[in-house]
């Protein structure tokens, strides 16, 4: 009994494992027919024709980072200042209702976002990679925001009062006591919310505008990889389908990426705060 | 002139030094609040002009018969219904936190009562934390590729890539939860002859149970609002389909999507309807999970 139980958690531990060697597995072969016939050109090549054949992705990957930039550029620096402010300079009931709030925000679904970018802002300025990358941002700034927080919270009160006790000002308290110790777990969860900008599809997808372009100019209409997939999946077929598909595994590999460096750099940093 | 900031009033010996500062310190302490004061204005005018939108456009739609009459056939008819979307994202989600949950608790209890910092433990760890930065559109894809191409659209195929979505989120916010119960409990239970799982199933699991309930609506909060693995999967259409096994299937997220792309007005009231039912049923479970787990520490405190 006793192992019959251990053998049944340890398969489900063995599921996460299984599962994510399935995508890998799964993914790369449904997209093996475009890889082979585009060869590098599926990542060097901009020309995408399916009625033609031509499968390059290279404008859909450019359009992805480019939007991913955009939302953290807008991202990163309100996350951190409310993460901020929560932690450092807010009465402690004002502190649980922003986290309360934030958490709210957080959970709301990325396609609701999507339809007030479509119906609201696109009218107003269009769309483009810069309307995709602004509502992208406005989506993960809850998410960052909520984990910065987490991050901020680790910091020990003795080393807050060490700099105040010296005659810091707040500012300086910041600098030199908190954000050196949360530095690690603050890149980490801005790590985290580029991941969620790269994978987010249906947001993307209604703003962006499907027209794709490797162009500096980010208020004109692109497309990203992501969006791309939604948008043509339902009419696609054979190699079309295919290189949808192997632009799936580009994202895979891409997220799995950042997020494995950004748990590395949270783990790192935790396991640092720990050891003193 | 001098004002001393609100960390220094505090400090009513550091007060007097307040007067001392540089006008470079004064200046970069200020140019510190007003960032962060302006951070806070900045998320504050688009994040609430979404949720206003959402009451002002979407509360006004909403009725019983919204909820439960069918989707208008033709995108321009105005009025009412969602009722099948709202049967959808319940049976989907249903079906998904059936197959997610029992695992992803299973897989928590694996990591924090057998494997813990072994080698085995550490590895899954790490892969179920990479596993929630995942794209759902790429669990979608993958769904597609293994179950779809096989057997087809259906609801069924479409709580599977949800259920991928929530496992890792389960099995991270239940390992947390395990890893709160005081080891006492177990050595006692251990001491009066009962072997580990007996220990997990009748003492850890039901200490943590409010817990693990908390992070499962979590997880059933963040799978209801998805979009993109309901769309290759599960397919569109605007009847009721019970039968979650065979023929599509739809759900709030992806009349959403349909509706936000169409020019007619009615379509896009319904969206807008739609969003608010969802966002409703995400901030209860939300809400709930906060609740619960509230309850839950409150006891923990009190042991």
């Amino acid at each position: 009994m006793e192992a019959g139980f251990r053998g049944l958690t340890v398969l489900a531990g063995l599921v996460v494992l299984a599962i994510l060697g399935l995508i890998a597995w799964s993914t790369t072969s449904q997209a093996w027919d475009a890889f082979a016939s585009q060869g590098l050109g599926f990542f060097t090549s901009s020309d995408w024709n399916p009625n033609q054949g031509r499968f390059g992705a290279l404008a859909f990957i450019y359009g992805t980072v480019v939007i991913s930039v955009i939302a953290l550029v807008f991202a990163v620096p309100v996350s951190l200042g409310i993460a901020l402010f929560v932690s450092e300079a807010a009465p402690p009931r004002v502190q649980t209702a922003i986290g309360y709030v934030i958490d709210l925000l957080a959970a709301i679904p990325s396609v609701v976002y999507g339809l007030w970018g479509v119906l609201v802002l696109a009218p107003v300025i269009g769309k483009s990679f810069f309307t995709a990358g602004v509502i992208l941002g406005v989506m993960i700034t809850p998410i960052v925001t909520s984990i910065s927080r987490e991050v901020l919270r680790t910091v020990p009160r003795a080393q807050r009062e060490a700099a105040l006790a010296l005659g810091a000002t707040r500012w300086e308290t910041i600098r030199a006591a908190v954000l050196p110790w949360a530095k690690g777990g603050l890149v980490g969860a801005v790590m985290l919310g580029l991941g969620r900008a790269m994978g987010e599809t249906i947001a993307a997808a209604l703003v962006i505008g499907s027209s794709p372009q490797i162009t500096l100019a980010i208020f004109g209409s692109g497309d990203s990889a992501a969006a791309v997939i939604v948008n043509q999946f339902g009419e696609a077929a054979g190699t079309h389908r295919s290189a949808l598909i192997g632009l799936g595994v580009v994202l895979f590999l891409l997220t799995i990426g950042v997020n494995g460096a950004a748990r590395a750099v949270v783990h790192r940093s935790e396991q640092a705060a720990g050891a003193v | 002139m001098s004002r001393p900031s609100a960390a220094m009033t505090a400090e009513p010996g550091i007060a007097i030094l307040a007067s001392q500062l540089t006008a470079t310190r004064r200046g970069k302490d200020l140019a510190a609040s007003l960032w962060m004061w302006g951070a806070l204005l900045v998320a504050i005018v688009p994040l609430g002009a979404i949720v206003l939108y959402l009451i002002q456009l979407g509360a006004g739609v909403i009725s019983l018969e919204f909820v439960t009459s069918s989707i208008p056939i033709s995108p321009r008819e105005k009025g009412p219904g969602m009722g099948p979307a709202v049967a959808g994202t319940l049976l989907l989600t249903g079906l998904a936190s059936a197959l997610a949950i029992p695992l992803g608790v299973l897989a928590a209890v694996y990591l924090n009562e057998y494997g813990k910092r072994g080698r085995l433990a550490t590895v899954v760890r790490f892969l179920a934390d990479v596993m929630t930065g995942v794209p759902s559109i790429v669990m979608g894809l993958f769904i597609y590729s293994v179950w779809v191409l096989h057997f087809g659209l259906s609801g069924f195929a479409g709580a599977l890539a949800l259920a991928c979505l929530m496992l890792p989120i389960v099995i991270r916010s239940t390992e947390e939860m395990l890893r709160l119960v005081p080891d006492e409990l177990r050595q006692a239970s251990l001491a009066l002859g009962n072997t580990t799982w007996r220990t997990v199933v009748t003492v850890v699991l039901p200490a943590a149970l409010p817990g693990i309930v908390s992070g499962a609506m979590l997880a059933v909060a963040r799978a209801a609002g998805e979009t993109a693995p309901v769309l290759f999967c599960v397919g569109i259409v605007s009847d009721v389909n019970w039968n979650a096994f065979s023929g599509s299937n739809t759900t709030l997220s992806a009349q959403i999507f349909a509706n936000a792309q169409s020019p007619f007005v009615g379509a896009q009231d319904r969206a807008w309807g739609a969003a608010f039912t969802l966002v409703v049923l995400v901030f209860l479970l939300t809400v709930g999970a906060r609740f619960v787990s509230a309850r839950f520490t409150r006891k923990r405190g009190g042991l």
